[in-house]
């Protein structure tokens, strides 16, 4: 069930004592069992009949009954299979992230929108994914996530983001044209010492035309000149060949190329870009050797965007789309609770002089722990049994990794060789892990009774 | 403004513009953060949907912001193209049938077990209670493979029926924990009046409890109607060729670039309705939230 696991934790009456005796004993009986009839057939039929079926059926093989019991191999199986154990590691790192992670994402909502006129609207803002079904959030994060910073929009963040700190060159990839240019740390260094009034010729080849910069001209190389060394760095080619490195008619300068200049101890003294002629001038050079080259930022990939559905990012992936439906869920509940809070004594806190940090880490959270502790159980409650969300989301490429205890009860018994033994055990070993929780709600109820 | 201490007389707080002025900016970081972050929850949604109106080949392409620069791109061929297509309108039926009818059962069953649990008196009512507690959490996986073979012998197998049923059974125990507590709560006198006055429990039922339960049986209705909406799990296993909206875009997946001109618009038309009766009846649906369940 999708959203099926709303909880917050209700006030519990009692409920009154028996009405004036009517109708007699039998006459009562009459009555509430034509009341509760219906729905314990339902709940006898569909609920409790199957979890007895079950949890016998963990026992048998894969087809049937007689002639098949295992003992306890099925739950070998769980525990020893690699797919298996994937899933409940998977649901394990599930169960460590999100209910913390939305409890605390809740409470800081609810703190926010506290004394914010327009909250109903940032409310309603990050409620709506409650509406949605786990499944259209799958979709709707796969087009999100998708990897190509054309296509997935936090890829396209990403692509802006690592545009400003680190920009993509403006080559992919080029040779140099002459064995005097040699490849270094990235870009390329020519070999020939050069001195003040000297001209580097940084001629490069291999780049197809449509990775030309478009502002490109005519290659040119600037008059060498006393203090200053100068060059030009083009593409070092035309149709019908051309003499390799020798500026040529019809052969462009590379604008926008970080050039830089080393000294005989090979650290970078200067550095600056080419014009769209491919024209470089280092002024102010002192005497000695030096080496001019090509920059690496030159050839820096532009960014690819992240896989977030593949192997590596799915699970973290999953989580984010996970805690982005139930933020909403426990922002509304906190919330609820903070309204309810006794102002008086958040009102006496700041009396005393206490920041507002320290009313929140020292009044508002102590006061606020039941609601909280409500809405992180029944957050565990639902990521033990999150089905939706990875069958949407993950490509089936990535079950495997995406893996949790539900997908893989599904898939074990009711796709591929369906095996029900098995799949029983994987629904009792699920069964198993909220009886803790079932146990706390009897206890309780039995309490306020 | 809430610090005046409250010996010392204050004038009346007539807030000039420039005091507004003053508050808003020491507040602003606030609202850019909240702004912020509403944005965040609100573009995945609103990407899904603009993906939906472009046309295949600039999804596959370009992002959906494009069409902030050219929105010339927008299209509603693929809702056109998508309800001619005679698979989605079934799988859209199948969804409305199985979420009604469920939820119609599940009011009514659950409000008749949630007033005898609060008003009847028979033995052992108690111990029946604990039990739907205990059923509270008890995951459908356990349900998923007797059902199978269940269904199968009876026929129920590859029916919104069958769907619908099990959706009945597994919001049962929900429906009875949040009616009873509420009925629960109702005033006593009335019920006592009633019984004294010689109204008989079904009387009763109709004509007191059913009218003054209503917020929480609107409460419970939303509640139900917008899971079996959405479900995939039930459906996926007991459906076939019957199948709602979720399972028939979980065919699709497969090929999900290619296909995104019907996937984007058939995941939207699948969450317009639950949106629809989330926004008309959002106050009932926070309030079941808060009265309370543990599912």
């Amino acid at each position: 069930m999708t959203a099926g696991g709303i909880t917050a934790e209700p006030p519990l009456a009692a409920a009154p004592p028996p009405p004036a005796d009517q109708g007699g004993r039998l006459g009562r009986y009459i009555v509430g069992a034509f009341f509760l009839a219906p729905a314990l057939f339902m709940l006898g039929v569909w609920m409790v009949y199957p979890a007895v079926y079950t949890i016998i059926r963990s026992f048998f093989g894969p087809t049937g009954f007689i002639g098949h019991w295992v003992a306890f191999d099925n739950y070998k199986t769980l525990f020893t299979t690699s797919n298996l154990t994937t899933a409940i590691k998977n649901n394990a790192i599930w169960v460590a992230v999100v209910p913390a992670m939305v409890t605390a994402v809740g409470l800081v909502f609810a703190v926010l929108t506290e004394r914010v006129r327009w909250a109903v609207a940032f409310k309603t803002a990050v409620f709506l994914p409650m509406a949605i079904s786990a499944f259209a959030t799958g979709v709707t994060w796969r087009i999100m996530y998708q990897q190509d910073p054309n296509l997935g929009a936090i890829n396209a963040l990403g692509k802006t983001v690592s545009g400003i700190f680190s920009p993509a060159g403006p080559l992919q990839s080029a040779l140099p044209s002459t064995p005097a240019l040699v490849p270094k740390g990235g870009g390329m260094i020519l070999k020939t010492p050069l001195r003040p009034g000297g001209v580097a010729l940084l001629g490069v080849t291999g780049i197809p035309p449509d990775q030309v910069p478009k502002s490109s001209v005519q290659a040119v190389t600037p008059p060498s000149k006393d203090g200053e060394i100068v060059g030009t760095v083009w593409r070092d080619f035309k149709p019908g060949g051309g003499k390799p490195g020798v500026v040529e008619k019809g052969e462009l300068g590379l604008g926008g190329v970080t050039v830089q200049l080393e000294n005989a101890a090979g650290k970078v003294v200067q550095s600056t870009k080419s014009k769209s002629d491919g024209s470089f001038i280092f002024s102010k050079v002192s005497s000695g050797t030096y080496n001019a080259g090509i920059g690496a930022q030159t050839f820096a990939k532009p960014f690819a965007g992240y896989a977030w559905i593949g192997p590596n990012l799915i699970v973290p992936s999953l989580l984010i789309a996970y805690i982005w439906i139930w933020a909403g869920f426990a922002m509304v509940v906190i919330g609820a609770g903070l309204a309810a809070m006794p102002r008086d004594v958040l009102e006496a806190a700041r009396t005393d002089g206490a920041t507002e940090w320290q009313t929140f880490r020292r009044v508002t959270v102590p006061l606020l722990a039941p609601v909280l502790s409500v809405v992180f159980v029944t957050m565990i409650i639902n990521v033990l049994k999150v089905f939706d969300i990875v069958y949407a989301l993950a490509p089936e490429s990535e079950y495997a990794k995406a893996n949790v205890i539900a997908l893989a009860m599904y898939f074990t018994a009711f796709q591929g060789a369906g095996d029900f033994g098995v799949g029983s055990a994987i629904a009792v070993f699920l069964f198993l892990l909220v009886i803790p929780v079932l146990a706390l709600n009897i206890r309780r109820f039995k309490r306020e009774v | 403004m809430a610090a005046a201490a409250p010996v010392i007389e204050i004038p009346a707080p007539h807030d000039t513009v420039a005091a507004k002025i003053v508050r808003a900016i020491a507040r602003g970081p606030v609202h850019i953060v909240l702004i912020v972050l509403g944005l965040a929850w609100l573009v995945p949604t609103i990407g899904l949907f603009i993906t939906s109106i472009l046309p295949a080949s600039v999804d596959a392409s370009s992002g959906w912001w494009t069409i902030f620069s050219h929105p010339s791109l927008a299209t509603w061929a693929n809702y056109h193209a998508l309800f001619k297509n005679a698979g989605l309108v079934t799988a859209l039926k199948t969804t409305a049938y199985i979420a009604v009818g469920n939820t119609l059962l599940v009011v009514v069953l659950g409000a008749m077990a949630g007033y005898a649990f609060a008003w009847l008196d028979f033995p052992g009512r108690d111990w029946f209670f604990i039990g739907v507690i205990g059923l509270l959490v008890v995951p459908l996986q356990m349900a998923l493979i007797p059902m199978f073979k269940l269904y199968d012998t009876f026929g129920l197998f590859d029916t919104w029926e069958g769907i619908a049923l099990f959706h009945v059974a597994f919001g049962l125990p929900f429906a009875i924990f949040l009616l009873r507590n509420f009925f629960v709560g109702l005033p006593k006198d009335i019920l006592e009046s009633a019984r004294i006055d010689g109204a008989n429990e079904i009387v009763i039922f109709l004509r007191l409890i059913l009218p003054l339960g209503l917020p929480a049986i609107a409460s419970l209705a939303i509640f139900q109607f917008l899971w079996t909406w959405n479900d995939l799990l039930v459906a996926l296993t007991f459906g076939q060729n019957t199948t709602p909206i979720t399972v028939w875009i979980a065919g699709q997946l497969r090929e999900f670039g290619s296909s995104i001109d019907i996937i984007a618009p058939a995941s939207f038309i699948s969450l317009v309705i639950p949106l629809a009766v989330f926004l008309a009846f959002q106050r009932y649906f926070v309030q079941g939230l808060l009265a309370g369940s543990v599912k």
